[in-house]
């Protein structure tokens, strides 16, 4: 195994022979990390691909094209389009008020955005049942009025939309306080309209990191488990998500299925991180990078 | 200190849509979460205290603190031995497949937790492709507390990394070419130089990964097998209590953990504060 320490400049070569470890050193610690990386994410993914798989390509595509599989695939994507808009909405404005704006209690609010990744998952379920089910505050008077919330579509969208909520902020707001506020400021000064500044100052400015929260989010809202398992009632072709099916169908020992729905979250999440690297890659030529990471 | 305040005020008076934009935020803000989450703890003043009590420190809601913390714990401390290694190998050492594996190191935010739980307990039953060793050599993982740990371990691990990434980077390398022309050998500058440095990094890494475990529902369910007294986390306690209509119930566990995560989100934020203050006394 050779491994390459070569740096590019003479002088940080020079200087590494005197604060870098042995060869030996560094070879084992490359290996330590390699495997515990390999062991707990390299292993994990590939294993759902095998194990969907494993009863051959006929089996798989049989698997997806089950009624219900289908039924939960498409309930999967409407959440997201209907999750997606909403957050990147709240996440343009409250980034706006906060990158722009001097305020009192700024700073509550900009700790107030991360409250729902604080809270587990399926505590951001139980809210929406004790608001909304049958024995919740609302719950009489929703069935008085023939309205469902809970172990239905809205239930599923609400519960989603709480755990995605700050995603799209997060990224923006710390992106348009280090780019202040002169730029607009000047596009105003110079006469030009809000929603026009907007679009052409701001919005060029802050573009990939606008869409890297939007994938993040959309990622995040397709496959939110916890917080959807509590509200949906899992009732197959009708509140399942993708998610959702794919533990049915695991404690139903449909492995092939489970893991074949499993695999399309999967490339999902691949297709996120590999969009993450490009925005990223792209993004680090230039000043004021959002060379940023989704804790 | 007088012209920047001046600047502040003035840039409040040009630019337009403040109102909108922060009535909007502060509006679906309270829909969407402070008003639900409100009602959460509003229904936990419903109950008498003694009631609150005996269900907070029923035996199976004891037994499932025990299990969710000594488990976080467990998989945060591994997270940041073997996590301050990657972070370390991913900046200091140019390897075939670096950037591959520094893209991967994502993927626990990315893929669905659900994947991740049906994954990991694939792997690790007895007959998975790690299970079977460790079966034979008598460790049972899967529907094991082992197996909660190693789900845990999985969600927290770019936490520790990418706390740990930029401090590394921003390391003047003049410290330790300092300290090796002085004649440190090289373990004694990484033990007195540079891990001094890391402290902060390192504790916050560990409080977010722990904090992020603390919660995690779906990646557990599938591998810890659920026996109450046993292998049962906490947020399990909570839906299965919801399902027996037990709202009370649900409604008091639901309190001790949302309580226990802001402890640690404050305490998260002085230790960001903390990190940020020390790296500006470096940067001077």
């Amino acid at each position: 195994m050779t491994i390459a320490m070569t740096d590019h400049t003479p002088t940080r070569y020079a200087a590494q022979q005197v604060t870098a470890e042995p060869l030996i050193v560094r070879c084992l610690l490359i290996g330590v990390a390699a495997t515990f990386l390999g062991l707990f994410l390299v292993l994990p993914l590939v294993a759902v691909f095998v194990q969907a798989l494993e009863r051959g390509l006929a089996a798989y595509w049989e698997a997806l094209s089950d009624p219900d599989a289908r039924a939960a695939i498409r309930l999967t994507i409407l959440t997201a389009v209907l999750v997606v808009p909403l957050n990147l909405v709240f996440g343009v404005a409250a980034a706006w008020a906060i990158a722009k704006f001097d305020f009192r209690g700024k700073s509550v609010l900009i700790t107030l955005i991360d409250l729902p990744f604080a809270v587990s998952p399926v505590i951001s379920g139980v809210i929406y049942v004790l608001l909304f089910g049958l024995r919740g505050w609302l719950g009489p008077w929703l069935e008085a009025h023939d309205i469902k919330i809970i172990f239905s579509v809205p239930g599923i969208v609400l519960a989603t939309l709480f755990v995605t909520c700050p995603l799209v902020a997060r990224e923006l707001i710390p992106l348009m306080q280090a780019q202040g506020a002169e730029e607009e400021e000047a596009a105003v000064v110079l006469g030009a309209r809000g929603w026009q500044t907007f679009f052409r100052v701001t919005l060029p400015n802050i573009k990939w990191g606008l869409l890297y929260g939007v994938i993040l989010c959309n990622a995040r809202a397709m496959g939110e488990f916890g917080a959807v398992s509590v509200v949906s009632g899992h009732i197959r072709g009708l509140t399942n998500t993708m998610t959702l099916h794919v533990e049915i169908l695991y404690n139903e020992y449909n492995f092939v299925g489970a893991f074949a729905i499993a695999s399309l979250l999967a490339l999902l999440s691949l297709v996120t991180l590999a969009a993450k690297s490009l925005i990223a890659w792209k993004t680090a030529r230039k000043p004021c990078a959002p060379a940023r990471h989704a804790v | 200190m007088a012209a920047s305040i001046s600047r502040k005020s003035r840039k409040r008076r040009i630019l337009p849509g403040f109102g909108v934009a922060l009535g909007f935020t502060v509006l679906y803000f309270s829909l969407i979460v402070a008003i639900p989450l409100a009602g959460l703890v509003l229904r936990a003043f419903n109950m008498t205290w003694d009631q609150f009590w005996t269900t907070v420190t029923a035996p199976r809601a004891l037994a499932s603190y025990r299990l969710t913390l000594g488990a976080a714990v467990g998989a945060a401390l591994i997270n940041v031995i073997f996590g301050s290694m990657v972070a370390w190998v991913l900046v200091r050492y140019r390897f075939p497949g670096r950037r591959l594996l520094d893209a991967l190191v994502d993927l626990p935010f990315a893929l669905p937790t659900a994947v991740a739980g049906i994954s990991l307990t694939s792997l690790y039953a007895s007959n998975g492709w790690i299970g079977r060793y460790l079966e034979a050599a008598g460790l049972k993982v899967a529907f094991a507390p082992a197996g909660v740990v190693v789900a845990m371990t999985f969600i927290g691990l770019p936490f520790v990394v990418r706390t740990l990434q930029p401090v590394l980077e921003d390391l003047d390398p003049e410290v330790e070419e300092a300290a090796a022309s002085l004649g440190a050998r090289r373990w004694h500058t990484v033990r007195r130089i540079i891990l001094p440095e890391l402290w902060p990094a390192l504790v916050t890494g560990f409080a977010l990964a722990l904090a992020r475990a603390l919660g995690e529902y779906g990646s557990v369910v599938f591998i810890a097998g659920n026996m109450p007294m046993k292998t049962e986390i906490t947020s399990l306690l909570i839906v299965i209590k919801l399902e027996q209509f037990d709202y009370a119930g649900a409604t008091a566990l639901a309190v001790v953990m949302l309580l226990a995560s802001f402890t640690l989100l404050l305490l998260i934020n002085l230790l960001q504060r903390w990190m940020t203050r020390r790296q500006h006394l470096l940067g001077d």
